[in-house]
């Protein structure tokens, strides 16, 4: 096992063209943090970004962020919080999930598209990468994007890149939009409703001109008795004040929620987030992704198969973490055959390494998108050096 | 510099012209075929009316399962293709060649589906980009990327160039609001990417897709967000003495933790040509106006406005003008969304669409200008303030050819500013051919032969809008 661990872009080329040469397939690694994401991969060495570390440009007035790969998520959140602002799309953290430790990057954050409840309103962490720089399979430095959010210039391989896993290259530097943080955020909690009711509150609420940046809803028994059905408002404080009162008008068919504000509104978020619910247990994790009024139906059709089953909503309900038995596959099958005629896919997020060995983690792609999934992983990494297989088996 | 290349038809298929036309014809119905010269004509250019290219055939598909029928003949012949959805690229991306059969989905432009739960619009390419908002609008909703050219261009063409408007501070441009596409692929094989569900599986093939400029595919349909309409919306004036305090002031609302829905900069000669068409009640006695606009309910408009205007005054604003109505709301947007036809009212003009750091402003204000100067012309600036993505308008004579040179040479000029001060040489309009020769100063060898790559998994021999976005030198395959 040989970890190398680059102090420069220039560094990083070089390891990749000897590697190359040698035909030893590199993990890539920011923290650690997400270890167990994706297949089981075989590789006897690591190429880390823990020596490519540092904001590299922050604009407060321009709302840019730029920072190196390895560069703690954490460091990045503290210096815009100084100013007053934040990443748009709340990434997750996996560590609670996945019982691992480490310190999370921002590279990773970026090569995984890691998103959380703000993605229903302000998009995910791909919509907010503006800029990268990564080392290619061939070891050539290349940049896509750059600092200006209005950029439309060329292929966009930002895009390509967020969320392929370290599949197609190694991030030396990434570049995000960011914004101000709200004056104020609460927390409206609607108690004891049913996933199809929680939903349609959902969406009429996602619906409404009252603009909530979060919308969640945890079944009965996730995390406390009685199901609980969120909807969070971020503003300026008189908005906040005015548009509760016209949600909670508006949805007044399902009674008078709770309002909470501080901690409890952000403890409450960071258990849907990071899927804290589902931590410390042995059942494999999923992440399903639907249109939000079909969540309800895709929970419906897979207990139906698995009784066990359990999950919360995210995203409006377009986002179902669901925790079934681990068994011999993670019931991909069952659940993936559940999804079939609703239109959305699955990505197992937590299970033992012989079954993310043996079942696919990433939904299978038709056949012309998987040649042209395979075609863009042969143009960026020719020598397939880079986390083989870590998304789909062969590529 | 001299007039932008074409590539030099490909004899061989010019020969094929009536084998190939003929074949056309087995896979469409008749209608959909046009190859009499006057006809074809109408698609010789796009807004970029400098150039103009009369094409081999043009064919106008009804059905997806035309595309792909028609896509799948001309990549086995051999025949280029450049896909066109209402040919208002002003980047030239839809302009044609002689040996190409342009693949319109003009006729495809129905909406197909609406889900206001799922806030969530199901339409075919060729749909226009207001139609979508009209179609919403009764209920409250809209589609949020909005160009200037909105009346005209098609959901097909803002995937293409992956568009904005003047509402994408806050809401994003193509690439934020589309979740899905049925793509035909010059095999003629059909597939789907993403849907009414917020992530596809994979990878992101759709934001490589969106802003692709017509090289990957012909995208037939498209699922694209819906939003519900903030309850109001209320632009308003701010005229400065001088456009480096709008700059400021600018920087200082971003600062202060406000994001407006929009805010749009003109200058002086911007200010009249609009003003004159318009008659919107621009001041005329400021250097620079920015149009703001606030959403939200009449209390919180109020609010929000009494913050942005107490900035403002902090940064020496001369003239602020609110609107009263919904008439004067509508007479202010009239006159910046107008500002193109405006000008083309007065003069020819070319339209550049660099973005640079916001900071970098006053600088490149003052700099766009003696370039300009130096040419011994006239420029107009109006610009999408909030995120430093320029439009200015170079005006010229387009009977002069030597005008017209300098006219093109200042553009240049102005684009090589914007990549040096740390930008981009094109914020919404795309490369197209118009920019095509630049790209070498905003990206190294190995930046482009790794975008060129990734083209190549899609088009191989390099059929699919081939003349375009690259260098039209040292391509690479695969
Ligand atoms: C002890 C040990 C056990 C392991 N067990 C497993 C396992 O069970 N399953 C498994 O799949 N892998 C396993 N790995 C490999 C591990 O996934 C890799 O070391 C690393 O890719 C994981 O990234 P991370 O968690 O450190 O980075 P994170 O920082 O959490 O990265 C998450 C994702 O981002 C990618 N990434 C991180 N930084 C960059 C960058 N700069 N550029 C591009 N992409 C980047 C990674 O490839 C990964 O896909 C193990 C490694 C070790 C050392
Ligand atoms: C007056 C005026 C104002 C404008 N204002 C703005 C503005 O505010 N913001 C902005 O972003 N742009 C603006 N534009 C530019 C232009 O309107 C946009 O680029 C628009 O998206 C083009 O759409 P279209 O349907 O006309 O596409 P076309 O011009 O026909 O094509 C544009 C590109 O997309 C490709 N393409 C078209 N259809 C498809 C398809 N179905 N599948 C794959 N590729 C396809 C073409 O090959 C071409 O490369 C303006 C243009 C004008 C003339």
């Amino acid at each position: 096992m040989t970890l190398h661990i680059p102090t420069t872009e220039a560094q990083a080329c070089a390891i990749v063209k000897s590697v190359i040469g040698s035909g030893t397939p590199l993990s890539l690694a920011g923290g650690n943090t997400r270890a167990g994401l994706g297949r089981t991969t075989q590789t006897q060495s690591t190429l880390s970004s823990a020596g490519l570390s540092g904001i590299t440009i922050y604009e407060p007035a321009e709302m840019v962020i730029g920072a190196r790969a390895g560069t703690p998520l954490a460091l990045v959140q503290a210096t815009l919080a100084e100013r007053g602002q934040m990443l748009p799309f709340e990434p997750m953290d996996h560590r609670a999930l996945l019982g691992t430790e480490g310190e999370p990057t921002i590279g990773a954050v970026a090569a995984g598209n890691i998103s959380g409840p703000r993605r229903i309103n302000a998009g995910a962490a791909r919509d907010s990468l503006i800029g990268i720089r990564l080392v290619n399979g061939r070891g050539e430095a290349i940049k896509s994007g750059g600092r200006v959010m209005k950029n439309v210039t060329g292929l966009d391989l930002v895009k390509l890149v967020a969320g392929s896993h370290g599949t197609l290259g190694f991030l030396t530097e990434v570049i995000f939009r960011v914004l101000p943080a709200p004056e104020r955020v609460v927390t409206l909690v609607w108690r004891g409703l049913s996933d199809e009711t929680a939903v349609g509150l959902l969406s009429a609420a996602l619906g409404s001109p009252f603009e909530p940046f979060a919308a969640a809803h945890l079944p009965e028994g996730i995390g406390a008795d009685q199901a609980r059905t969120l909807l969070r408002l971020e503003n300026f404080s008189d908005s906040i004040d005015y548009r509760s009162r016209e949600l909670i008008e508006l949805l007044r068919l399902h009674g008078t929620p709770e309002m909470l504000e501080g901690a409890a509104s952000g403890e409450l978020w960071h258990d849907v987030r990071d899927a804290r619910v589902f931590a410390g247990t042995e059942e494999a994790v999923w992440r399903l992704s639907v249109a939000p009024t079909d969540g309800p139906r895709a929970t419906a059709a897979i207990a139906a198969r698995l009784p066990g089953a359990r999950w919360f909503y995210d995203w409006g309900g377009g986002l179902v973490w669901l925790a079934v038995p681990a068994g011999d596959d993670a019931a991909a099958g069952a659940i993936r055959a559940a999804l079939k005629p609703l239109g959305g896919h699955a990505t197992l997020v937590r299970a033992p390494a012989a079954i993310r060995a043996a079942v696919p983690v990433f939904e299978p792609l038709a056949e012309p998108l998987m040649r042209v999934t395979a075609g863009i992983k042969q143009s960026f990494d020719p020598a397939g050096i880079f986390e083989p297989g870590r998304m789909y088996a062969g590529i | 510099m001299s007039a932008i290349a074409f590539p030099v038809p490909d004899p061989t298929i010019l020969a094929r012209r009536e084998q190939i036309i003929e074949g056309l014809s087995r896979l469409v119905a008749p209608a959909a075929l046009i190859t009499a010269e006057d006809e074809r004509r109408p698609y010789e250019t796009d807004a970029l009316t400098a150039y103009r290219r009369l094409p081999l055939a043009v064919v106008l598909p009804s059905t997806t399962q035309e595309v792909a029928a028609v896509l799948k003949f001309c990549g086995e012949q051999g025949v280029p293709v450049v896909p066109r959805g209402a040919g208002t690229s002003l980047a030239g991306g839809a302009i044609p060649q002689e040996d190409a059969v342009v693949i319109g989905v003009s006729k495809m432009n129905r909406i197909l589906a609406i889900d206001y739960a799922n806030r969530v619009a199901k339409v075919q390419a060729g749909v226009t980009n207001l139609a979508v908002t009209g179609e919403v609008s009764a209920e409250g909703f809209f589609y949020a990327p909005d160009p200037s050219s909105q009346l005209a261009c098609s959901i097909g063409g803002n995937i293409g160039m992956n568009s904005g408007g003047a509402h994408c501070l806050k809401y994003g441009v193509t690439t934020n609001n589309v979740l899905g596409v049925t793509l035909v692929m010059l095999d003629g094989s059909v597939v789907e990417i993403g849907g009414a569900h917020l992530d596809a599986p994979g990878l992101d093939l759709l934001g490589l897709i969106v802003g692709s400029e017509g090289q990957l595919g012909i995208v037939t349909e498209a699922t694209v967000r819906i939003l519900r309409s903030a309850e109001g919306a209320r632009p308003v004036l701010f005229g400065f003495p001088t456009s480096e305090q709008a700059g400021e002031a600018v920087a200082a609302i971003i600062g202060a933790g406000i994001i407006p829905v929009a805010m749009e900069f003109m200058d002086k000669p911007a200010i009249e040509i609009c003003e004159a068409f318009a008659h919107a009640g621009y001041p005329m006695d400021v250097e620079a106006l920015l149009i703001i606009e606030v959403e939200g309910s009449d209390a919180e408009m109020d609010a929000q406005l009494a913050r942005i205007v107490a900035i403002a005054r902090e940064h020496g604003v001369k003239t602020v003008k609110e609107s009263k109505s919904a008439m004067e709301a509508a007479a202010i947007w009239k006159g910046r969304k107008s500002a193109f036809g405006a000008t083309g009212r007065i003069a020819d003009y070319i339209c550049m669409d660099g973005t640079i750091p916001t900071g970098q402003l006053p600088h490149v204000l003052r700099r766009m200008d003696e370039i300009v100067k130096g040419y011994g012309l006239r420029v107009a600036n109006v610009f999408h303030a909030g995120d430093g993505n320029l439009h200015p308008l170079i005006l010229y004579n387009c009977n002069d050819p030597v005008e017209a040179q300098k006219a093109e040479d200042a553009g240049m000029d102005i684009l090589k500013l914007c990549v040096e001060v740390g930008g981009c040489l094109t914020g919404e309009h795309g490369v197209g051919i118009e920019k095509r020769d630049l790209m070498t100063f905003q990206f190294n060898p190995e930046d482009l032969a790794q975008q060129m790559r990734v083209r190549a998994v899609f088009d191989q021999a390099w059929l699919l809008n081939p003349a375009k976005v690259f260098p039209l030198e040292g391509r690479v395959a695969a």
